[in-house]
């Protein structure tokens, strides 16, 4: 009695679910590249899971609060791992239009990508794309912060070598001059060296030395 | 550089003394710091990457080509005659390293803009941004890949076309404000700053080339970039040696003028023959060691790219037939293609798989600036700890591009000084600084949208023909017009020994015949086909790939403008000397010869 049952439920759910019906997305899960030793193996119980998951999705949409788990169907189950599934609505008749299961299934992502330790790339839906994290973008772009390290450490290193040139040439011209003095003032100084006094040696003419007596006083007079 | 205050000092300093280096060892590093610059990390391992591995190493140049430029001022500072000759190849030096530093400084800034950027986890140019309702990335950048589109979009903003200037990048303009700004205060007292910056600067630029070498060629990828055979074919072709004398040519930054600013702050006897043959070893030496780094650098790409190519064919084998996961690997593939093709043969074809090959990785190489800014960056993107290593690299870019600013700036104010451009009361400092800014706001140009197009222009005109000219001057005019026995003389006098058969060789014969080699197959390539140039156009059908574009009339004349503007000073220079001889002579001979003994005093 319950065969002819079970052959039109399963009649109604092939001509429903199946690759490329429509309204139907293909999920592709790549579950050993995401969790390598730790992957799980992919049973019914994963299966139930995954239906439970879009059953709650398609809830939190406006007029679909009684989407129940046994609406939503799956099929061509692959060892990829990867499948098709379809959204009936409670007569089981039709499937929901596309449009709204992509919206519930975007809005939701995190929650089902969480649900099986997976992201973005390892849980696909495909013809569902992903929102994409924003970009960190700090208020203020780094690279700003450090060119304005840079830049004022070069303008004040800058800054301090003009001032020490000007400083040097400055206290340079204050010696020159001062030397430039005291050599107009030279001529006026005696300098005295053991005793003897120097600028008797730079006067023009020499000095008698008294020691040596002159020619007239040795020879006697005639 | 303190001079005691005596009555002699004293004069010069009322005189204005010529400044000295502290030691031989600053004089050493600056000149090494001027020849071991950007052109041996990207330019000598890209001319080998085309020529297909170690072939432009083993071309034999003739050595003794810097040989002259050291001794050359030492001689005009002693005040020898043919100081006046000398003085119109020098200035067409002085336009060459202005035009060359104004383009090397762009680069520096590009250097710069990197390296600001390096200081983030993850690295900007890792990841492409995403489009404006945040589904996908943009699409510029799916076609072109993160690295590619953050150089030519978020780094350069080129237009399509050199025709469209466009507008100014301000972040450039800012970064190469920043770049001027540094080079003015290194050598804001000429070689008083700049030989402590380059005894700084220059050893630390060693070492992190030093650290990631070993690391990297004991990996097993990164062996395959390196060259392994060596083939007598390739050396028949003209072209390998064409590239090979012109690189050591830029190499060792001869003609700039540079070698001769800096080694006129010598002492008069100073073993110059030395110092040329030491700068020149150690250039050639750096060249290598950064071409294994550069290569090692090349293999690890291409093998990673190589895997990620095999990994792709792999993952859309495994999603089109829904086997299960990692049943094929990397080594199983090739066996898994086979079989899926023999099987079904239309769904593999739908699939369209790109054939990864490791030679194809291998051999594709960037030219000239883009090496640097896309293949390593995209390298340094898959190393741990990713920023350090950009920070590293681009540090070590910019020390070495710095260094070499030196000396295109001296060989550019130096000049000015000696002939007295301002008057006496005017300090260095601010011609330094006047040099300084006009060169920024000339270079901002470069800062336009189609600033990259120009730099090129630059690179392939006002550094090749001027430089060949120049040098090819400077060696007829010191053997030959100044005569090879003086000069052997003058070099006999400052080192204690007469310069042997091989330098006189050289200097007579091989390098003038070379240079004039070099020229005459230069502009006999030129000629054979017209130039043209690639742009990035993301509106091309075969986007990435460049898309050649000849050059319009008028970008060709100012290439032409470009190539002859040094020619022409030294034209020009000498056709007004030669004049104002003339109208010497024709006047009463007055003052004149107290010309020639007044140069003879101006020694230390």
């Amino acid at each position: 009695m319950l065969w002819p049952l079970f052959i039109l439920v399963t009649a109604i759910h092939a001509q429903l679910c199946h690759p490329g019906a429509e309204n139907a997305f293909k999920v592709r899960l790549s579950i050993k590249t995401a969790l390598g030793e730790k992957a799980y193996a992919w049973d019914i119980n994963e299966e139930y899971l995954f239906r439970a998951m879009v059953a709650f999705s398609m809830r939190k949409l406006p007029k679909r609060e009684a989407t129940e788990v046994a609406h939503v169907l799956l099929c061509n189950v692959t060892q990829r791992v990867s499948f098709w599934f379809v959204v009936t609505d409670p007569s089981k008749n039709h499937t929901l239009p596309a449009a709204e299961v992509q919206s519930a299934i975007r809005m939701n992502r995190n929650r089902i990508n969480n649900a099986f330790s997976l992201n973005d790339r390892t849980l696909e839906f495909l013809k569902i794309p992903s929102t994409l994290e924003p970009p960190t973008d700090p208020s203020v772009p780094i690279w700003i912060i450090i060119f304005g390290v840079i830049f004022c450490m070069v303008i004040v290193a800058i800054t301090l070598l003009i001032l020490s040139g000007i400083w040097e040439s400055r206290r340079k011209n204050a010696e020159l001059s001062q030397l430039i003095d005291a050599e107009d003032r030279c001529e006026n100084m005696i300098t005295i060296e053991n005793g003897i006094p120097c600028n008797p040696l730079d006067a023009k003419g020499g000095r008698i030395n008294d020691a040596f007596v002159t020619e007239d006083e040795r020879l006697t007079p005639l | 550089m303190a001079q005691a205050l005596g009555p002699d000092s004293l004069r010069d300093h009322r005189e204005g003394g010529r400044p000295k280096w502290d030691n031989k060892f600053q004089y050493f590093l600056s000149c090494l710091g001027f020849a071991v610059g950007l052109g041996n990390v990207w330019r000598f391992p890209y001319l080998c990457q085309t020529h297909g591995g170690g072939k432009p190493v083993a071309a034999p140049v003739p050595r003794p080509v810097p040989g002259w430029e050291v001794p050359l001022q030492e001689i005009r500072q002693r005040g020898r005659g043919g100081a006046d000759t000398a003085v119109s190849a020098g200035l067409g030096c002085l336009v060459a390293s202005f035009l060359i530093s104004l383009y090397y400084n762009t680069i520096l800034t590009w250097v710069l803009w990197y390296l600001l950027n390096s200081f983030q986890q993850p690295l900007p140019w890792s990841s492409c941004p995403t489009d404006l309702n945040r589904t996908g990335f943009v699409e510029e950048c799916q076609g072109s890949g993160a690295v590619s589109y953050f150089w030519y979009r978020q780094t350069l903003n080129i237009a399509a076309d050199i025709k469209d200037s466009g507008s100014i990048q301000w972040w450039l303009l800012v970064c190469s404000a920043a770049c001027w700004a540094i080079v003015y205060m290194c050598i804001i007292r000429g070689i008083e700053t700049t030989g402590k910056v380059s005894r700084r600067a220059l050893t630390p630029t060693q070492l992190p080339p030093a650290s990631r070498t070993p690391v990297r060629v004991r990996c097993v990828p990164a062996s395959y970039g390196l060259p392994d055979s060596f083939q007598m074919q390739t050396l028949q072709n003209p072209r390998v040696w064409l590239d090979a004398a012109t690189q050591i040519f830029f190499s060792l930054s001869l003609a700039f003028g540079g070698h001769i600013a800096f080694a006129s702050y010598n002492p008069p006897r100073n073993n110059c023959k030395r110092d040329a043959v030491a700068v020149a070893l150690v250039n050639s030496v750096t060249s290598l060691y950064a071409s294994i780094t550069v290569f090692s650098v090349l293999g690890f790409k291409a093998t990673n790219d190589h895997g990620q190519c095999l990994d792709r064919n792999v993952l859309s084998l495994i999603n089109e037939f829904d086997l299960p996961e990692q049943s094929i690997s990397r080594d199983s593939y090739l066996a898994a293609l086979a079989h899926l093709n023999t099987t079904q043969p239309e769904r593999v074809a739908r699939l369209s798989l790109k054939t990864c090959r490791l030679e194809d990785f291998l051999d594709k190489s960037v030219a000239g600036p883009g090496l640097a800014f896309i293949i390593f960056t995209e390298a340094i993107v898959h190393m741990p700890g990713a920023p350090t290593w950009a920070i590293l690299f681009f540090g070590m870019l910019f020390a070495l591009g710095l260094s070499s600013m030196f000396g295109n700036m001296e060989s550019v104010i130096a000049p000015l000084l000696d002939v007295g451009v301002m008057p006496r009361w005017v300090p260095k400092e601010a011609l330094t600084g006047l040099v300084c800014l006009v060169s920024f706001l000339l270079a901002s140009c470069f800062t336009l949208q189609s600033g990259n197009y120009w730099l090129e222009i630059f690179d392939n005109f006002a550094a090749s023909l001027n430089l060949i000219i120049l040098a090819f001057l400077e060696v007829v005019g010191v053997v030959y017009v100044y005569g090879m026995k003086r000069f052997c003389d003058d070099i006999a006098w400052m080192t204690g020994r007469r310069p042997g058969l091989y330098w006189r060789v050289s200097w007579a014969l091989a390098s003038p015949l070379l240079l004039l080699t070099i020229f005459v197959a230069y502009i006999a390539f030129l000629a054979q086909k017209p130039p043209s140039y690639r742009a990035w156009n993301p509106q091309h059908e075969r986007f990435p790939e460049w898309q050649e574009k000849r050059y319009p009339g008028w970008v060709l004349a100012a290439c032409a403008l470009l190539s002859l503007l040094p020619t022409l000073c030294i034209l020009v220079a000498a056709l007004a000397q030669l004049l104002a001889r003339h109208t010497r002579r024709r006047r009463p001979r007055d003052a004149l010869p107290n010309a020639d003994t007044d140069r003879d005093t101006d020694t230390r």
